[in-house]
């Protein structure tokens, strides 16, 4: 309590951190952005280890044959999809009836905002079906589910027999404490959500569907199967799920430790593990993988069909084969003895699983980073935040300069107005709700008068929209009869300096990928944004650092991490179709993001624009 | 002055009804920083159909407000919304007048003071003008009503909003000098929620005061002045605790009411300090740790109230400050009373040293909780050590608000006695240290 109390310390402190606030920041910033390197690196890594007593020792025997029967029945799925048109509902309720399962249907529907163009979907109806194989030795209050989807085309197939073939072996085994929910999923996340809701009983996004029938008891984990060859390289496991949420470490520990033990090779971000972390490469072989995770869950969007029951408290992962170039190749009965392995531990739970980390960035499926490690990181941004605040706020409170004559400048004296600071607010967040309304609220009337498709429109209503809000700045001064003050700008500027503040950190909490993004762009943005600067130049840098640019970059930046480089013109096509999916998650989902860049992210940048051209 | 007032308040009841007719009200009236098991509308209207079935509000353990709350709603159930904008407007409005008053009074006493030649004469700009003065009432009134905390709170239909208004009017009845009506509201108070009780210190101390009664232990007018309060506060408490017992014809209500707040059972997370350490805590200490909890809301008040023996209305600013940080089941709306205050003592801001710190964790915990909540109870990824956290860390800042401004009100009051540039023995410049 010295420092707050001593006032010559405190005058001290304070002066230093004023003198020196600028390399201050400077150092604050680079300090961050090697730190965040720096977590790729192995030695700073810890290594995976399961936490949960209940998976950790107990063994399970692992002993699945009938492999070659599964990819027969996936291969008789596949006949009568193609025969159907779509799910064959009856085709797989007397399928899963004939192995003993307590079987149920759930028919949906859902008309989208607008048109899907990634997936061609407008007007979705669909049925999930799915088979409860009750818990013989306990009182069915818990339970697993395995899911895979039926995609349209010739994809999943595989994955759905296995579903099937396991159901089957599954049914004669007597040590499930569980109940195993096998489910097939229609259009694959729309199945899901419909399903999930259906299941607990809430409706969030006002999608329409009909009450399940039969339930098993509450939901303890969920793995999703992605599964496309008779035959796989590698498996790839997929973590991130809607709004960046992540399952308990175990459930990757769990997979990573029964892939050692079969032998099977498994991957993260589709990128395999290397051993020579000491080496050029091998270190930015783990940034990529990290990288690469950062990217995904700064997203929002899940990554797989398993990224909803993440919302439901349930831990869930999804588990994708890959069919590669390797000489080296897993049947599919290995894979189905490593779902059984998986099964039987998750079956062991006496628990959920809470022991492991939630908070985690992996730069390899052996090493992960927990939130001690990483936050420093953000919080060597975010404090730069802070100093400049302090610093604006000395400036405020220090007596202001006196002339020459001894008298005080009576205009310095007078305080800043509320209303100067209060207008560029309120303005800036309608233009906000501008952006997070007028897209979906406008394409009829785009489509009506420009020649675009709807999703087309809806795009770019929003990139207008967002253009648009640049010419905020005259606007503000219209309404605004006097001219600001030096006073004005500087306590404005605090305001948002710590209004981003907030708001980065309170992103950075529930999504730490996204804030770190952000901040890595706006803090230098919002640090340094001063009236006085060249306008022309600092108008330029604060565009390029503005969320929309942002995205953009992270668009290529992707690609490019994903080894799939593409031209600019591909690059913005993509990035189209992002905002578009982005949208339709918030839709769809609820994904976070984009109200969040649209309410909150948008307007505060728009703040610093406001300051550059403050008069 | 009353065109500003009624422009406010139109504004404030706007805001309101706006809101209530929102989908927002529902997300509100959930939150746990905002309602408390003792304020919750929820159980209000538990309570009410409990009443209406014949049945004692009390059975079960779902309602804890005072019988009063829950008859006036029997009537009122139709207009809750209005009764508590209505609520909300009255404490704004009691509050308004009270530091019109209080000011004017400062005033003349510092005008007293100036033609005794009383204040040094380093100290002019030390002195308050009638200028700056003249908005203070005004901006009390909009810290108020326009405080995020209040609207909050009134939106959740939380019954702090009436205790608040029963405060505020205890507060502008002392302020006006009128002893009765004084002792009779802080009995509805106190009857609302035990807590308010500290404040008959400042309440008599302001008394005294203004009848020129010296503060002396030896002085039969003190005791007798003393006794006079007593029993008018006692008195009005019987009336009120026996037209309880008539209306429910049991005293049920006694250990729902007043045992649910000093035993504290249920252990819900709020903003306070007192759910996740009694929650952690071996059962075998649970009494003793109550004890020391408890005493600590009543505690301050004779240190306080012997060190502001002649600043009253700041000592109930200070009691207020104290009530809504360390009581067993505080809310928003406990904090956005003595933040009102906060304009009041706009001419300390020279002196204040951490409001820079203080207002920025203030504003970074507000944020947090809802976002630590939701990591908590929906995401399940964090737990309650972080909710935790922050709620320690908002009461610390809460602390430390407080005695910043405690700290700058008697730095002020000595520069007043000894001058502003203070000089030590030698000749240097000195500086008043706080230990």
């Amino acid at each position: 309590m010295g420092l707050l109390s001593d006032p010559n310390r405190r005058r001290a402190l304070i002066s230093l951190l004023t003198r020196l606030n600028a390399p201050i920041c400077v150092v604050c910033y680079m300090a961050g952005v090697a730190w965040f390197m720096g977590l790729a690196f192995e030695p700073f890594t810890l290594r995976t280890y399961m936490s949960e007593n209940a998976m950790g020792s107990t063994m399970v025997e692992e002993r699945f044959p009938a492999g070659e029967r599964a990819l027969a029945t996936g291969r008789e799925f596949s006949a009568h999809k193609k025969k159907a048109g779509g799910m064959p509902v009856d085709w797989l309720v007397k399928t899963m009836q004939s192995q003993g399962l307590e079987v149920f249907t759930q028919r949906f529907s859902r008309t989208l905002p607008f048109p899907d163009e990634n997936k061609e979907r407008y007007m979705v109806k669909g049925t999930n079906v799915y088979g409860i194989l009750r818990a013989p030795r306990a009182p069915r209050t818990e339970a697993l589910v395995l899911s895979a989807s039926c995609i349209p085309g010739d994809n999943n197939n595989q994955a759905v027999g296995l579903l099937l073939g396991l159901a089957q072996y599954f049914r004669n085994q007597v040590y499930w404490a569980k109940d195993i929910i096998f489910l097939v999923n229609e259009h694959d996340l729309i199945g899901m959500q419909a399903w999930l809701e259906g299941y607990h009983h809430t409706n969030t996004t006002g999608m329409d569907w009909s009450p399940l029938q039969g339930r098993g008891g509450s939901i303890q984990a969920a793995l999703s199967l992605e599964l496309s060859s008779d035959v796989i390289t590698s498996l790839d496991l997929v973590l991130e799920g809607l709004n960046g949420q992540l399952p308990n470490l175990d459930l990757a520990n769990l997979f990573y430790a029964f892939c050692q033990k079969i032998g099977v090779l498994c991957t993260t971000q589709g990128k395999l593990q290397r051993n020579d972390w000491d080496s050029v490469s091998g270190y930015s072989h783990a940034v990529q993988t990290m990288m690469l995770m950062v990217m995904k869950q700064a997203s929002g969007r899940p990554w797989g069909d398993h990224g909803l029951f993440l919302r439901y408290h349930i831990e869930a992962a999804t588990i994708k084969g890959i069919n590669s170039f390797r000489q080296y190749k897993t049947d599919i009965t290995t894979i189905g003895r490593l779902m059984e392995g998986m099964y039987r531990k998750l079956n062991n739970l006496l628990e959920r699983l809470h022991q492991s980390y939630f908070f985690y960035l992996m730069p390899s499926l052996s090493h992960f980073v927990s939130i001690g490690y990483y936050m420093p990181a953000f919080g060597l941004l975010a404090v730069i935040l802070l100093l400049r605040a302090l610093d604006l706020w000395v400036q405020l409170a220090s007596p202001p300069p006196r002339t020459e004559d001894g008298f005080v400048d009576p205009e310095q004296m007078s305080s800043p107005g509320v209303l100067s600071v209060l207008t560029p607010l309120v303005i800036s967040h309608l233009t906000g709700v501008a952006l997070y309304t007028l897209p979906i609220r406008f394409q009829e009337m785009a489509v009506e008068h420009f020649p675009v498709s709807e999703t087309e429109a809806v795009v770019l209503t929003a990139i207008a929209v967002y253009t648009a809000g640049l010419a905020l700045p005259h606007n503000t001064h219209r309404l605004l009869s006097g001219g600001g003050t030096e006073q004005g700008w500087k306590v404005l500027k605090m305001v948002a300096v710590l209004y981003l503040a907030v708001l980065l950190g309170c992103t950075a909490l529930i999504n730490f990928s996204l804030g770190f993004i952000l901040a890595l762009t706006l803090v230098p943005v919002a640090a340094f944004v001063t009236p006085h600067a060249p306008k022309a130049l600092s108008a330029f840098v604060l565009v390029i650092l503005s969320p929309a640019c942002t995205l953009l970059f992270s668009v290529f930046f992707f690609q490019e991490l994903q080894e799939m480089p593409i031209s600019f013109l591909d690059g913005w096509m993509l990035y189209l179709s992002v905002i578009s999916q982005g949208i339709l998650d918030h839709c769809l989902y609820g994904s976070l993001v984009y109200p969040l860049i649209a309410l909150l992210v948008y307007p505060c940048w728009l703040l610093f624009w406001n300051i550059l051209f403050w008069k | 002055m009353a065109a500003p007032l009624t422009l406010l308040l139109i504004v404030a009841i706007t805001v309101r009804a706006a809101l209530y007719r929102s989908s927002l009200a529902d997300l509100i009236s959930e939150r746990v920083e905002v309602v408390s098991p003792l304020t919750a509308w929820k159980r209000v209207v538990e309570g009410l159909a409990l009443l209406d079935l014949g049945v004692s509000p009390y059975s079960g353990d779902v309602f804890h407000e005072t019988p009063l709350i829950i008859y006036l709603f029997h009537f009122l159930v139709d207009y809750a919304e209005m009764t508590f904008i209505l609520a909300d407007v009255i404490t704004a409005v009691a509050l308004y007048l009270t530091v019109k008053d209080y000011n004017k009074q400062v005033f003349r006493k510092q005008k007293y003071a100036l033609e005794a030649d009383r204040y040094p004469l380093d100290c002019l700009e030390l002195i308050r003008s009638p200028k700056e003065m003249f908005y203070i009432p005004l901006k009390v009134a909009m810290f108020y009503l326009l405080n995020p905390f209040t609207i909050l709170s009134c939106v959740a239909k939380s019954t702090c909003g009436l205790n608040n208004a029963a405060i505020a009017l205890f507060i502008l009845s002392t302020v006006k000098g009128n002893v009765l009506l004084s002792a009779i509201f802080l009995s509805v108070a106190t009857y609302q929620s035990i807590y308010p009780l500290t404040l008959c210190a400042a309440a008599l101390l302001y008394l005294m005061q203004r009848q020129y009664i010296p503060v002396n232990f030896r002085r039969a007018s003190f005791w007798w002045f003393i006794a006079q309060y007593a029993f008018m506060y006692l008195g009005s408490l019987f009336v009120i605790v026996c037209l309880s017992f008539f209306l429910l014809g049991s005293w049920d209500y006694l250990p729902s009411v007043y045992g649910f707040i000093l035993s504290v059972p249920d252990l819900t997370p709020n903003i306070g300090l007192f759910w996740y350490f009694f929650a952690e805590m071996f059962e075998h200490f649970r009494l003793f740790f109550l004890c020391v909890f408890q005493i600590n809301v009543f505690f301050y008040t004779i240190p306080l109230s012997i060190k502001l023996k002649e600043h009253p209305v700041f000592l109930i600013f200070m009691q207020l400050a104290v009530i809504s940080i360390f009581k067993s089941y505080p809310t928003v709306g406990d904090i956005a009373l003595y933040m009102a205050f906060l304009p009041v003592w706009s001419h300390l801001h020279r002196f204040l040293r951490n409001i820079f710190l203080v207002s920025c964790v203030l504003l970074a915990c507000s944020a947090l909780f809802p976002v630590l909540w939701h990591l908590w109870i929906y995401a399940g990824s964090a737990n309650s050590n972080f909710y935790y956290a922050i709620t320690l860390l908002f009461n610390v800042a809460q602390i430390l608000l407080v005695s910043d401004y405690f700290y700058a009100f008697l730095r002020r009051e000595h520069h007043l006695t000894y001058g502003l540039y203070l000089k030590r023995k030698d000749g240097s410049e000195a500086t008043l240290v706080l230990k």
